[in-house]
């Protein structure tokens, strides 16, 4: 959509908002540049419901002012790229500096930890923007027509939909980086209703997401998959208030492991708001547990949706062991908060268009094990299978966790019947010493993921 | 606080400083219908945004942002077009109108001529709104929070507090003669504390705001209340119990908790959900949804609060619609599309989150009326239950009803009186049942303090909650004690 001002011409504003910057006061400055492309369609119930299409950009600035030793900093962010709102980024970011207070953790990384994968990472693929709408729409309408063909009891849709997007990333500083890449995406999903005799409705989803259409997984699959989970939650009924062992699928373990990333947060931890708070070095889950970020995973020669040559700040992206064997040995860092901490950054820096940079992960995962879902299942006599969790009742200060949750009942190694309108509740620090058994499904669909894990004694209320 | 401006305050803005002018949004317009279609719409938005915090009593961050643009719509059937564009040349604006033009094929609409100018009223302040305040005295609000909040107690370790404003003025030009302006200011004051005793460590939360200007935070909503309360959370947090698990008598608070009905039954009755039959609540109308003693009213006029709107983002002024009376379902909440789709009119709850996302049916402040009944009779009935005096967030599954809610400040009630508090826990609930549990309603209504964000498809809009106390005679709670 933004055809007049090519690649090279956005590099060059990034570097000239930089020299701008410095000329107009500032000790260092940083300039991030975002161009992104994005196509939706949603199909339901066979016909075209929504189409978007668009583009757009944006540009944020990031400025220091040295006062001795220490800094003062701050950011302006502009969808505007007109040589007069340029002028108000520049000087609005160093007015805006002389507010804020000195800091002598603030500033740039050092000149000597910047860097980025020289290796190609196959981040973009062009097939994701050649594909005519037609195919594009064509693709929702086979996951949803797939769905709902499925069984006589899927009787509604949420739609089928096909969602392309490209991005474009440029990074200037004032200390010599400048780096750029670009990442396509590209995925479609279905959302099925089941209903039952006694007129119940039950919703699920399922999709395929890659960076290349060519990576796809088949609409038929997706959309009998979808329609398979939606079913399997007809006739949920509440389970009996008890304590049970549970166990997670691999949707809902990733977001169980992914508080390891969240608790092992750098900006946490310097405030004091984590359970892995001076907890480095020490047993924060069993043996049995790796959890590793690694921001340059190639999966099938194909970068993963985590992976990129350099992070928000400039510095390359790395493979950092959270937790080995249950010990907790890093903690996920940006400039700041390594210096807060005495520590080097782990390349973890996120950066947006606004505000001092936050820790994001690159891909995310815990390392897979040997047995089987239907193992994993099998060696529970009564417990519950976890499908969905809803909520906000995760506490990374004290671990606490009570999540609504609906799955299945296990019984006897079997699942046995769907159940809904439970909770699930106990403390993160014993969970993750608690998960006696891990699959070996460990599959990305997306930055972070996580096989079937099973937690031993957790409370369940219900009825 | 109240202020007169009226709209040609706004309509300048796009008209003159970006030289949008009426025949361009007509030419637009025409261009959007050339492949049919009946009804196209655009949507000016401009927001200035300013973000300061502090943490560690240093002003670490401050940011100002500018965004720009105009998303364009075009709706055939229950199909709709959409394209947004960031560059608001007369070339890019009607390229963008052509793209959003495709999703009908047939012979071009005439345009009716002439737009019908719709007068803004004035729910918030235009001028003095908190983005013309110096940026030095918001500041003076964020310090003045860091240092009560550490007052409070020596074992109120970290405080991080926050002040976010924007102003974001919209236009909209339709085809169906809609030309509403307005300029809505929103402002927000956060704090965030740690609490630490020993090897005990405690959060605690706290903040308020609305469409108001800066003097909202003197008196009785100044940074030191919400700092207070902040660390008196995290304070009782530090010597809290393990919260009950199972089925009991749960009492809520007045306020915040009103989230409660947000989830239950408020995303429930958004009309996108219904007229799709994908709601648990779909054809219920007219039926028992609750218990008699529950009246629930979505209302977008209330002055100077975060959900409020002179106009929804299609241009229709906002109203307060009655959603449940006396435990009977009476409406749902519609945009122009599902209005027009269920054969009803817009009830003003078109919302979208930015000129780059479409427009849904979305609720403004959401609350439950009062009832007769004293709270501290709500208390004293209770043989043993939880009372929930603050939340979190909640979540909800339209379609089969499910919801949940997370209480961030709740205390065991055994004989009548309120006795220990309890760590958070997850209550569980299914929306078209549960609400039929209620049993007393206290005369204590009381609004959130105005920190609400309600998300939906992944868009995030301001909107407000409340409810009087209230007692539900069964509500299944996901503590961790037996």
């Amino acid at each position: 959509m933004q055809a007049e001002q090519t690649a090279a011409d956005l590099k060059t504003l990034a570097s000239d908002v930089v020299a701008k910057a410095l000329k107009a006061g500032a000790t260092d400055a940083e300039a991030v540049v975002y161009e992104g492309d994005e196509f939706s369609a949603l199909v339901r119930l066979g016909q075209v419901e929504t189409l978007k299409e668009s583009g757009s950009r944006a540009i944020g600035l990031r400025v220091f002012v040295a006062s001795g030793k220490a800094q003062r900093t701050a950011s302006t962010s502009s969808s505007d790229f007109s040589v007069e709102s340029i002028k108000r980024l520049v000087d609005g970011a160093i007015t805006l500096a002389k507010i804020t207070s000195e800091d002598p953790f603030a500033g740039l990384p050092e000149r000597e930890d910047f860097g980025k994968i020289d290796a190609d990472q196959h981040l973009y693929f062009d097939d994701v923007n050649q594909m005519p709408p037609a195919e594009r729409i064509e693709t929702a309408r086979r996951v949803e027509a797939a769905a709902m063909g499925f069984d006589t009891r899927i009787q509604n849709s949420g739609g089928g939909d096909f969602d392309t997007a490209t991005s474009h990333k440029i990074l200037v500083n004032s200390r010599g980086f400048a780096g750029e890449y670009r990442r396509s995406y590209c995925g479609f999903s279905a959302m099925p209703i089941a209903v039952d005799e006694k007129g119940g409705m039950q919703r699920n989803y399922w999709y395929s997401v890659a960076r290349t259409a060519a990576k796809l997984e088949s609409p038929e699959e997706i959309g009998h998959e979808a329609a398979r989970r939606t079913l399997a939650r007809l006739g949920a009924r509440q389970a009996k208030t008890q304590k049970a062992p549970v166990v997670f699928s691999p949707e809902i373990a990733r977001s169980i492991v992914g508080n390891i990333f969240e608790a092992a947060n750098g900006d946490s931890i310097y405030r004091n708001a984590s359970f892995f708070c001076d907890q480095l070095g020490e047993q924060v889950a069993g043996e049995n547990i790796t959890v590793v970020d690694d921001g340059t995973l190639m999966l099938d020669g194909i970068g993963g949706f985590g992976t990129s040559p350099f992070d928000g700040e400039g510095l390359p992206t790395r493979r950092t062991v959270l937790v080995e064997k249950g010990v907790l040995k890093n903690y996920a860092l940006n400039t700041y908060t390594a210096r807060k901490l005495g520590m080097k950054s782990t390349g973890n820096a996120s950066r947006g268009l606004a505000g001092n940079p936050g820790i994001g992960a690159g891909n995310f995962y815990l390392e897979p094990g040997t047995l089987t879902p239907a193992e994993l299942i099998g060696d529970v006599k009564n417990g519950l299978y976890v499908t969905e969790t809803m909520g906000f009742g995760v506490n990374l200060v004290t671990g606490d966790y009570s999540q609504g949750a609906s799955g299945m009942w296990i019984e006897n190694g079997e699942l046995a019947y769907p159940v809904e309108e439970i909770t699930i509740a106990g403390n993160l620090k014993d969970m993750y010493k608690n998960i006696v058994a891990i699959g070996n499904d460990l599959v990305f669909r997306g930055a972070s993921a996580a096989p079937t894990i099973r937690v031993e004694g957790m409370m369940i209320a219900g009825s | 606080m109240m202020n007169s401006a009226s709209s040609p305050d706004h309509k300048r803005y796009f008209i003159e400083k970006l030289g949008i002018s009426e025949r361009l949004m007509e030419r637009c317009l025409g261009e959007a219908l050339s492949a049919g279609g009946e009804y196209a719409d655009l949507y000016f938005e401009s927001v200035t945004s300013t973000s300061l915090g502090i943490d560690e009593s240093l002003v670490k961050s401050a940011s100002q942002g500018i965004s720009v643009g105009c998303g364009i719509r075009v709706l055939s059937g229950e199909r709709t077009g959409f394209t947004y564009t960031d560059d608001l040349s007369s070339d890019r604006l009607l390229k963008a109108a052509r793209t959003a033009a495709l999703i009908a094929s047939g012979p071009a609409k005439e345009l009716a001529h002439g737009f019908t100018h719709t007068p803004t009223p004035a729910l918030y302040p235009v001028a003095g709104a908190t983005s013309d305040a110096e940026i030095s005295e918001k500041l003076k609000l964020i310090q003045r929070a860091d240092k009560a909040a550490r007052a409070y107690d020596s074992r109120i370790v970290q405080v991080r507090a926050g002040f976010n404003d924007e102003l974001r003025r919209i236009l909209v030009a339709a085809s169906d003669g809609t030309f509403a302006s307005d300029t809505q200011p929103l402002a927000r004051l956060n704090i965030f504390v740690i609490a630490k005793d020993g090897a005990n460590t405690a959060r605690g939360t706290s903040g308020g705001g609305g469409r108001v200007a800066l003097d909202f935070f003197e008196g009785k909503k100044s940074p030191e209340t919400f700092a207070r309360e902040a660390a008196r959370t995290a304070m009782l947090q530090l010597g809290a119990v393990d919260a009950p698990a199972g089925e009991m008598e749960v009492v809520l608070g007045p306020g915040w908790p009103g989230v409660l009905i947000h989830e239950a039954v408020g995303h429930g009755l958004e009309a996108d959900f219904n007229r799709k039959k994908t709601s648990a609540f779909a054809g219920l109308i007219g039926q028992q949804v609750a218990s008699s003693k529950v009246t629930v009213v979505d209302n977008g006029t209330m002055p100077n609060r975060r959900g409020s709107l002179n106009v929804d983002d299609e241009g229709t002024p906002t109203q307060e619609n009655v959603l449940i009376e006396n435990g009977i379902l009476k409406g749902y909440l519609t945009d122009k599309l599902s209005a027009r789709l269920m054969g009803t009119a817009s009830t003003g709850s078109g919302r979208r989150e930015s000129y780059q996302a479409i427009t849904m049916p979305r609720m403004t402040n959401t609350y439950m009326l009062s009832g007769e009944d004293l709270p501290e009779d709500i208390i004293k009935s209770v043989k043993r239950g939880l009372y929930a005096v603050n939340f979190g967030g909640g979540q909800v599954d339209i379609t089969n009803g499910k919801f949940v809610f997370s209480a961030s400040e709740a205390y065991l009630i055994e004989d009548g009186k309120v006795t220990q508090p309890v760590k958070g826990a997850t209550l569980i609930g299914n929306g078209p049942e549960a609400l039929k549990y209620v049993s007393m309603v206290g005369n204590d209504l009381a609004l959130d303090e105005g920190i609400g964000t309600c998300g939906k498809n992944g868009q995030s809009v301001p909107v407000g909650v409340g409810m009087p106390t209230v007692k539900l005679d069964r509500m299944t709670v996901g503590g961790t004690g037996q």
